[in-house]
């Protein structure tokens, strides 16, 4: 490969490589690296060296990935950073000797070192403990605790979103590749209402949603329902709807651009037995649940939410009945963009939030409607409480990237036992 | 706006080698739905095997070239018959879910840092082309072809990309137009009447989504030797989504529909990037920088794919009465 080198590039990798010679090393450097100022380099890795509250000045420390490395020093108040330039997962390494006298790490045998997982965020922080060893180990049973309690959090999260996707296919027979994007706007829009407008963070949210739904609304009236007069087939509309959830993401990421947005709902932390939460978290889930049981009372008790149950069973049947399919297809569009609304406001305000928020969870949201049987409401619910399970307490036993491969093959695998889903009939199956 | 210099620009994506690794991953998909319609939307799995196949099997291993090709061809049929037996029998729908979900299963298990020994990790693989770049007979040095230039390495990636392209092509042409091609396209049609005349419609499936994996695994290696690079990121969706745009845009059920829409398409996205770029240069588009003008590239992406199902379904060379979308 012939790569040209920029002036203040060469002088660098001259430097560099100067500095090698005199350290009698021989290194080859590797063809693909290209040397540029690492203070450009996006991604940070940081943290605090505190004993006993005091900051500890002047400890080096050391990332390393591959072939590249990159040291910092801590400055007076213990804080460092590292920027690094690619993603993965570092080794962080504390220079031992350049510990000041009277302080000492924790663990003198493996305290040097730690990790910095860069594989899905752009920042890591490394802690490292300094002092007396104080921190208790956590028993497996109070970690399972942690991960079931954030698994049902997660599963709430997924079950309104989820709900949305199956209202929707129940009554249209759209699977709805662009409903990702949904959560999304809402997560966005809360932070332009909340982080950005500084509003109240009730009306903040109460805006963010009602904008979700108008987006469901027009959605519905500028797409789905002039193709659902053309007569358009389903699996054309599924293919229309990949497409519009690329405009959707895209335009999405011109008009907030790619970095990922700090809502900072914040909240205080509450403790419960071993688990830390916050009051936001513990509120959002009561919202969650809260919601799911206007669902279930939507479609049992109301007249709208029968007639939508009898579109979902068949729609010919419903017209013939008197019932406005049309008129049930634009209340379900408008209820499950408003119900994605929430999830997507509360995903935001717990996780933060960016342009691929929404695409990052639509196979879990599709997973989870699955899972439980197309086209249900009880369903999704059950499916998404079940894959939130499952992507959480699986990082118990997996490698953090792969717990949403872990829900996916979980999907996997129940189709080939029960296709029809967890609480699907076997009609739905062709 | 420099006009030759875009021009010529467009015309080398014509002939790229990207263009033609996509071109191969959309003669498999032609296959698959096309011919047979199946709704896969994994398609980028089967040529991030085909790479990473290549590419493990030289590094780790130092196999010879066509031992790699071979093993990266066999690993995306493996995983066809393993994607298959479980979903083939399912409603399109849900092919359609399992597949593109399957496909991030694999990327998320390339990428993660877990086996970063065989897999590179987040960062991939580099570096081994050496067997293959050895076959270029062609001596070094610079060569131009009309107003393009290329190194000796560039020209050969491109014949092969290209050859490989007309000898599937070939192969898909025979295989449509022999008995065992009617079954597909009756299956396409009407699962039941082929179901009734004794056929195992599951068993031509199986073989329909092997043979089109395969090409796409063929794809997956021209794309990662053109730049020796195999990266986890390439094998997302939106790689996928790309292949079906190709598809639909020169026509699902034709041979000849994914070859020129891979060449159109590629040359439209260099084509409106560029003067885009140009635009922006000379400050005639003010609300948009030039990093948004890449953004602006899938946006085109997604909006010729919503345009074509919803307009011409049937694509460029399509025949509407073969383009049905069953269901």
């Amino acid at each position: 490969m012939n790569r040209l080198q920029k002036g203040p590039a060469r002088a660098f990798r001259a430097l560099i490589a100067g500095f090698l010679l005199f350290a009698g090393l021989m290194v080859a450097t590797p063809a693909h690296a290209e040397e540029v100022d690492p203070s450009t380099y996006p991604y940070t890795i940081a943290g605090t060296f505190l004993q006993d509250e005091t900051a500890i000045e002047g400890v080096k420390i050391t990332a390393t990935l591959d072939d590249f490395s990159a040291s910092g020093t801590s400055n007076e108040f213990g804080e460092w950073s590292i920027m690094v330039p690619e993603l993965g997962k570092y080794k962080v390494e504390i220079d031992v000797t350049s510990i000041p006298e009277g302080f000492a790490l924790s663990d003198p045998e493996n305290g040097a070192i730690g990790e910095a997982d860069l594989t899905e965020t752009d920042f890591a922080a490394v802690l490292f403990s300094f002092g007396a060893d104080t921190s208790t180990k956590i028993t497996f049973a109070d970690q399972l605790l942690i991960r079931v309690y954030a698994g049902l959090n997660f599963g709430l999260l997924l079950a309104i979103a989820a709900i949305g996707i199956s209202l929707i296919f129940g009554t249209t027979g759209l699977n709805n590749f662009a409903h990702g994007e949904m959560v999304t706007f809402g997560a966005l829009m809360m932070w332009f209402t909340f982080a950005v407008l500084q509003l109240n963070i009730l009306l903040a949210a109460l805006l963010a949603i009602l904008a979700t739904t108008a987006f469901g609304w027009a959605q519905d009236a500028g797409l789905w329902k002039p193709l659902r007069k053309r007569r358009m087939g389903l699996n054309q509309m599924m293919i229309v709807s990949i497409g519009f959830s690329i405009v959707a993401r895209y335009l999405m990421l011109l008009f907030f651009e790619g970095d990922t947005k700090d809502i900072g709902g914040g909240g205080n932390i509450i403790q419960l037995g071993p688990i830390y939460t916050s009051d936001i978290t513990l509120i959002g889930m009561a919202i969650n649940v809260i919601a799911l049981a206007g669902v279930a009372l939507f479609l049992t008790r109301t007249r709208v939410g029968k007639a939508t149950r009898a579109v979902s069973d068949n729609a010919s049947l419903a017209a013939s009945t008197g019932i406005d399919v049309e008129r049930i297809i634009r209340i379900v569009w408008l209820f499950a963009a408003a119900l994605t609304g929430v999830a997507g406001v509360l995903y935001g305000l717990q996780f933060q939030a960016n342009w691929l928020t929404g695409f990052d969870i639509l196979l879990l949201l599709f997973a989870a409607v699955t899972l439980g049987g197309l086209g249900t409401a009880l369903g999704a619910t059950v499916g998404a409480l079940i894959i939130g399970m499952v992507v959480e307490v699986s990082s118990m036993f997996i490698p953090n990237e792969l717990k949403y491969a872990a829900a996916l093959v979980i999907l996997i695998v129940i189709l080939i036992v029960r296709p029809q889903g967890v609480l699907g009939k076997k009609q739905r199956i062709g | 706006m420099d006009f030759i210099n875009i021009l010529n620009l467009t015309g080398g994506e014509l002939i790229g080698a990207y263009t033609a690794a996509y071109v191969l991953c959309a003669l498999g998909l032609a296959m698959h739905f096309g011919f047979t319609g199946l709704l896969n939307f994994g398609q980028a799995a089967f040529a991030a095997l085909g790479a990473y196949g290549y590419a493990i099997s030289t590094l780790s291993w130092g196999w010879p070239w066509y031992s790699a090709v071979l093993f990266g061809l066999v690993c995306s049929a493996a995983f066809a018959v393993v994607l298959g037996i479980p979903t083939l029998r399912l409603r399109a729908d849900y092919l359609a879910i399992v597949t593109i979900a399957a496909a991030q299963a694999l990327r998320f298990a390339f990428g993660t840092g877990e086996y970063r020994d065989v897999t590179g990790g987040a960062n991939g693989l580099s570096q081994f082309g050496e067997s293959f770049y050895s076959l270029n007979f062609l001596p070094d040095g610079r060569y131009e072809i009309g107003v393009l230039t290329f190194s000796a390495d560039e020209i050969f990636i491109r014949v092969v990309g290209w050859s490989l392209v007309i000898l599937a092509a070939i192969l898909l042409l025979l295989l449509t137009r022999s008995p065992w091609g009617r079954v597909l396209k009756g299956i396409r049609e009407d699962e039941d009447a082929v179901r009734a005349l004794g056929k195992n419609i599951f068993v031509y499936k199986l073989q329909s989504l092997a043979i089109g994996g395969s090409l796409a695994s063929l794809g997956g290696m021209v794309f990662v030797m053109s730049s020796q690079t195999n990266q986890p990121s390439t094998w997302g969706t939106n790689f996928t989504f790309m292949i079906w745009t190709i598809l639909l845009l020169g026509g699902a059920a034709t041979i000849l529909g994914p070859i020129v829409g891979g060449m159109i398409f590629f040359a439209l996205l260099m084509f409106l990037q560029n003067v885009m770029e140009g635009l922006v240069n000379l400050g005639l588009l003010p609300f948009l920088d030039i990093a948004q003008v890449g953004q602006i590239r899938f946006l085109l992406v997604g909006l010729i794919l919503m345009l074509l199902v919803i307009f011409r379904p049937q694509g460029i060379f399509g025949n509407k009465k073969e383009m049905q979308f069953n269901g």
